[in-house]
């Protein structure tokens, strides 16, 4: 193209050397992938089979096994399908024990996330100098299972909902933490110019500057924790704080004649996860202005 | 060729497109003004199919494009090729990478993942891009170049579609004067050179008369006016922006040859009072 005003064209061996030099890359580049690529499945592959050959019962012989227990508990279930609903109201009340075990420490939890994630985030933080002790803290929180805290917090206070609330809160408060903190990082600072400027304190400027723009982000990760607290609470149950995890432990360990409560037990779980999903897009949505 | 019977789009109560219908017998260069909120944008997603009309019909050499759905519309938008006003590159990823983009249509998902594209298709696109004048930054990042050039690459991404028809959405509209000028008179080479038809959203008037064969004019989701640029008088002009008569071209001009005579006529009126 010869005109004047998109003509910076370069003429055609300049453009054969961009062609063999962009070509060239592009080789190395796929070298480069390919490489990789034969790495992954070489480390999968040899991987697999080192854990399979130390596997004690052997992974092939026990692979087609896997569906005879869910097998088992469909059968059963099944058979006294009439039974379900009757169990299902049996059950509702360590239900209800259980979600009261995950509300009250999503909400514990995402308090002293929402602190820690405003102490732990450059450029908000009260004593930047600290941000790391803050960030560490939140590590450790992270790192020891729930069910540890749990555990321990049961010898001490005994069983009950209370030991198994307070670890839950403890781990979420770590995890959210984090998530709070990088969501924060993409909140804009100039508002919190424009309010430093009249001058107001950090607290306030925090409450009024950073909440508004990071609360719909906050709301949508404390709500996804808040399912994966549910599930927790359940498993707790196991260890001795009581609600449906309780329930379902005795059902299995009863074993065959008991398996249709096992069955009514999922079911509510799962229902109450689609519960919970519907009813938090649907504040979420409210809450960004979507409708 | 191209045939728009009776288009129609409304989000809710509120009609953006009200039964449009124009006709394109020969590859010319359409522009198509009016003032923002007009509709414009809404028929060029709409020719393009990534929106879909409420009522109406397109249809390209007898054929019906409304009606496509899944591969038939896809072969479509890779027929008829557009162009946005923030240029809508992948920011992470190179030059090259972003112009191959154009034959996405042809490709399977698994080839473009691993970026086997043929040694003739990456040719090719460098030589578009050594026609568009940037051939120089292949290689670099397409968020690492200027507006302009970002631009360019886009209408390289088209030219790599090998379109019927290039759609430019506002192509200009984030451009300084002088990288507008050198986007036009690509949109206006490519048009001359290729026969390709081209459809372009213009937002200043002058631009559309500098550049275009046929002006269609929108007010309110209507076409108003649809002309060559000759038929287009002041009077013409103020009935598509619903302006009085205080409009006046050069006020909206962003063109570097305008500024010389309103300026110059400017200096004439000054000292004329003094």
């Amino acid at each position: 193209m010869a005109d004047t005003t998109t003509g910076q064209s370069l003429g055609a061996e300049r453009t054969t050397e961009i062609q063999d030099a962009y070509m060239a890359m592009t080789r190395t580049k796929r070298m480069y992938g390919g490489i990789m690529l034969i790495v992954f499945i070489a480390l999968m592959v040899s991987g697999f089979m080192l854990a399979d050959s130390r596997n004690a019962g052997g992974f092939w012989d026990g692979i087609l096994n896997i569906f005879n227990f869910p097998g088992e508990v469909l059968k059963e279930a099944g058979e006294k399908i009439t039974l379900l609903p009757a169990l299902m109201v049996k059950f509702f009340p360590s239900l209800v024990e259980t979600i009261n075990i995950a509300a009250a420490s999503t909400l514990i939890g995402g308090l002293l996330a929402i602190v820690l994630s405003l102490l732990s985030t450059r450029g908000l933080a009260r004593f930047p100098r600290l941000i790391g002790v803050f960030r560490r803290l939140m590590d450790i929180l992270r790192a020891i299972p729930e069910i540890v805290v749990a555990l321990v917090l049961i010898f001490v206070l005994g069983g009950g909902p209370v030991p198994a609330m307070i670890a839950i809160a403890l781990h979420t408060a770590g995890a959210l933490g984090k998530l709070f903190s990088e969501i924060n990082e993409n909140a804009s600072l100039k508002p919190l110019e424009g309010l430093e400027s009249t001058g107001a304190t950090w607290s306030q400027r925090m409450l009024l500057g950073v909440v508004p723009q990071v609360a719909p982000n906050w709301l949508s990760y404390a709500l996804l924790r808040f399912e994966i607290n549910i599930r927790a609470s359940a498993i707790l149950g196991f260890v001795g704080s009581g609600g449906i995890g309780y329930d379902l432990k005795n059902a299995f360990s009863w074993g065959q004649g008991r398996y249709d409560e096992v069955a009514a037990i999922f079911i509510l779980l799962f229902l109450t996860i689609v519960f919970f999903d519907q009813l938090s897009s649907h504040y979420r949505n409210k809450l960004v202005g979507k409708a | 060729m191209l045939e728009v019977n009776q288009l129609t789009k409304t989000f809710g109560t509120k009609t953006a497109v009200d039964s449009v219908s124009f006709k394109v017998e020969r590859p010319i260069m359409i522009g198509i003004i009016g003032r923002s909120g007009a509709g414009k944008s809404t028929l060029l997603r709409m020719l393009n199919r990534l929106s879909d009309a409420s009522e109406g019909t397109i249809t390209y050499d007898g054929k019906d494009v409304t009606s496509r759905t899944g591969a038939a519309k896809r072969s479509w938008q890779s027929e008829c090729a557009m162009i946005f006003q923030q240029f809508n590159l992948v920011p992470r990823m190179d030059v090259v990478s972003n112009v191959l983009h154009g034959t996405l249509n042809s490709r399977s998902t698994l080839a473009t993942m691993f970026n086997l594209y043929p040694q003739s298709d990456i040719h090719k696109a460098i030589e578009i891009l050594d026609r568009l004048g940037i051939a120089q930054q292949a290689a670099q990042r397409a968020e690492a170049l200027s507006g302009g050039q970002q631009q360019r690459v886009a209408i390289a991404r088209a030219l790599m579609q090998d379109p019927q028809i290039i759609l430019a959405d506002e192509p200009i509209a984030s451009l300084d004067p002088m990288n507008a000028q050198i986007v036009m008179e690509a949109l206006r080479t490519i048009h001359e050179e290729d026969g390709r038809t081209v459809i372009a959203n213009l937002h200043t008037l002058d631009t559309a008369r500098r550049y275009c064969d046929r002006v269609i004019g929108m007010r309110d989701g209507r076409v108003v006016f649809d002309g060559t640029p000759e038929q287009l008088t002041t009077g013409a002009a103020r009935d598509i922006y619903g302006a009085d008569a205080s409009f006046s071209e050069e006020s909206t001009s962003t063109s570097i040859e305008t500024l010389d005579t309103a300026a110059a006529r400017a200096i004439r009126e000054a000292e004329a009072v003094v």
